[in-house]
């Protein structure tokens, strides 16, 4: 059954929090996570790109930069990143 | 000068001398109203004088949804210079060009007086309107005024890197194609690229006019754009004849010049064998009035340049030696969008596409992209070994 962005970008979002502080995510490794999970019938590209989307326009998910650029959960309150 | 504690620069005052501009200069002319520029001015005398960068970089900052655009940096003397504790680079797309109205610059220096230090780079190495330092909690506030104003962010990160792209036919006459067009056209084509970091690394695609590549496409950009014509160069033999006879030594400094030799001058005509013509633009840069491109332009799109950061420097390499660029541009942006597709698959972090196509060899990369390999992709029979003619070769004959 083909998933919607927001399942999509849900599944994601959990898997970030899972290997907080243990992984660092690409959108690459996140977008290969989901098709391996969901299968390529499922869910193609151009859906998790979608949903990377809805991901960060939630505010789930933030941005960061550590000599390459990787998705990770936004800093809690007070700890600034640097 | 004396920074925010009232101690004396003499490092830094040593940069202000001399006949050329002097960054020093501007940061203290920007001191006198900025508690920033003052503390960055004694943050960078304690560098210079101990010989350490006192700067970390990276982090977590940015706008909602944006990964590109914002460069976080912080200070490790945040107690000593607390007012650059953070000192944040924001990116903002300039427009195809660097055209502005004096409107325009008015807007964006009140915005960046506003809610930062006050300094700018008009332009960084990318292209991009530079915005010199700023705290976290300005960026949002910064973001907003600056879309309000129909501004919106540049690359960086591991995304598409703001296009930029020469004057082109706004201004020049050997343009070959409207860069500043195909500039526009492929930032709105890739506006998600651009701003949501996707790629093993950076991807900078730069539009050169001409082979003059006053972008320093060649050099500087993953992609380069660079205009050319594949009919003759058209000449003004009276022209070519006013310049003989205003002394100019054509045989010597044209034809002797010509790096394939295909010129020849007999005093009275000059004629070029076009076919042997490597574009170096070396004849019309010096005879302006009396050559000029040919009339069938496009250009060459060349592949993987890079400057020296994780590996060496590479040079572009010829991906496709003609094409023509009109809009809406389809053929170009189905060819970006499978080196991507490629790229990403099998890219490793922060590997650029000239790496890749050293890793895997150009020979793969180019099945994988649906490109043919054609003579033109090597500089000289033999350079490149990955590339095999098999269809040459016949039964019976001896494979070397």
């Amino acid at each position: 059954m083909a998933r919607t962005a927001q399942e999509v970008a849900d599944a994601m979002f959990e898997l970030v929090k899972e290997y907080q502080g243990k992984k660092k995510f690409k959108a690459g490794d996140l977008t290969k996570a989901m098709i391996e999970k969901f299968g390529q019938a499922d869910c193609d590209k151009q859906l998790c790109k979608t949903a990377i989307r809805t991901l960060m326009d939630s505010g789930r998910c933030v941005y960061t930069y550590f000599g390459g650029s990787f998705i990770e959960l936004p800093p809690k309150e007070g700890a600034e990143g640097g | 000068m004396a920074d925010s504690n009232g101690k004396q620069t003499p490092l830094l005052d040593e940069l202000e001398k001399g006949p050329w501009p002097s960054f020093v200069k501007e940061i203290k002319s920007m001191a006198k109203e900025s508690p920033m520029c003052q503390d960055l001015l004694g943050q960078l005398e304690k560098s210079y004088g101990e010989k350490r960068g006192y700067w970390k970089h990276g982090g977590i900052v940015g706008v909602m949804g944006y990964g590109g655009g914002v460069i976080g940096r912080y200070s490790f003397l945040n107690e000593e210079f607390p007012h650059v504790a953070h000192f944040h680079t924001i990116r903002i797309n300039q427009p195809s060009g660097w055209f502005y109205t004096s409107d325009a610059i008015r807007t964006l220096c009140d915005i960046w007086e506003k809610h930062g230090s006050g300094l700018t780079n008009m332009h960084g190495s990318t292209g991009d309107i530079v915005f010199l330092g700023t705290q976290t909690s300005e960026l949002e506030p910064i973001f907003k005024e600056l879309t309000e104003k129909d501004f919106d962010l540049g690359g960086s990160g591991s995304d598409l890197r703001t296009p930029s792209c020469c004057v082109g036919q706004s201004r020049c006459e050997w343009a070959c194609y409207d860069t500043m067009q195909l500039c526009d056209h492929l930032t709105h084509h890739f506006q998600d690229e651009l701003h949501r970091p996707a790629f093993p690394y950076k991807f900078k695609i730069k539009c050169a006019g001409c082979p003059n590549d006053c972008v320093a496409s060649v050099a500087r950009a993953d992609m380069s754009i660079i205009g050319t014509w594949r009919d003759n160069i058209q000449i003004d033999q009276a022209a070519v004849k006013a310049y003989a006879d205003g002394g100019m030594n054509i045989e010597r400094d044209i034809c002797g010049n010509c790096p394939t030799k295909c010129m020849q001058w007999d005093g009275k005509t000059l004629t070029i064998d076009n076919s042997n013509c490597v574009k170096c633009m070396h004849c019309i840069n010096n005879m302006t009035k009396a050559l000029r491109p040919g009339k069938d332009r496009g250009a060459t799109i060349l592949l993987g340049a890079k400057a020296p950061i994780v590996d060496g420097a590479l040079l572009s390499s010829v991906l496709v030696p003609f094409i023509k660029l009109e809009p809406p541009y389809e053929e170009l942006k189905d060819l970006i969008e499978r080196i991507w597709e490629f790229w990403g698959e099998h890219g490793k972090n922060r590997e650029r596409t000239g790496e890749l196509i050293q890793r895997v060899g150009l020979g793969n990369f180019l099945e994988a992209i649906g490109v043919e390999p054609i003579p033109e992709m090597v500089a000289h029979p033999r350079e490149n070994p990955f590339i095999f003619y098999e269809e040459y070769l016949e039964e019976g004959d001896e494979e070397e």
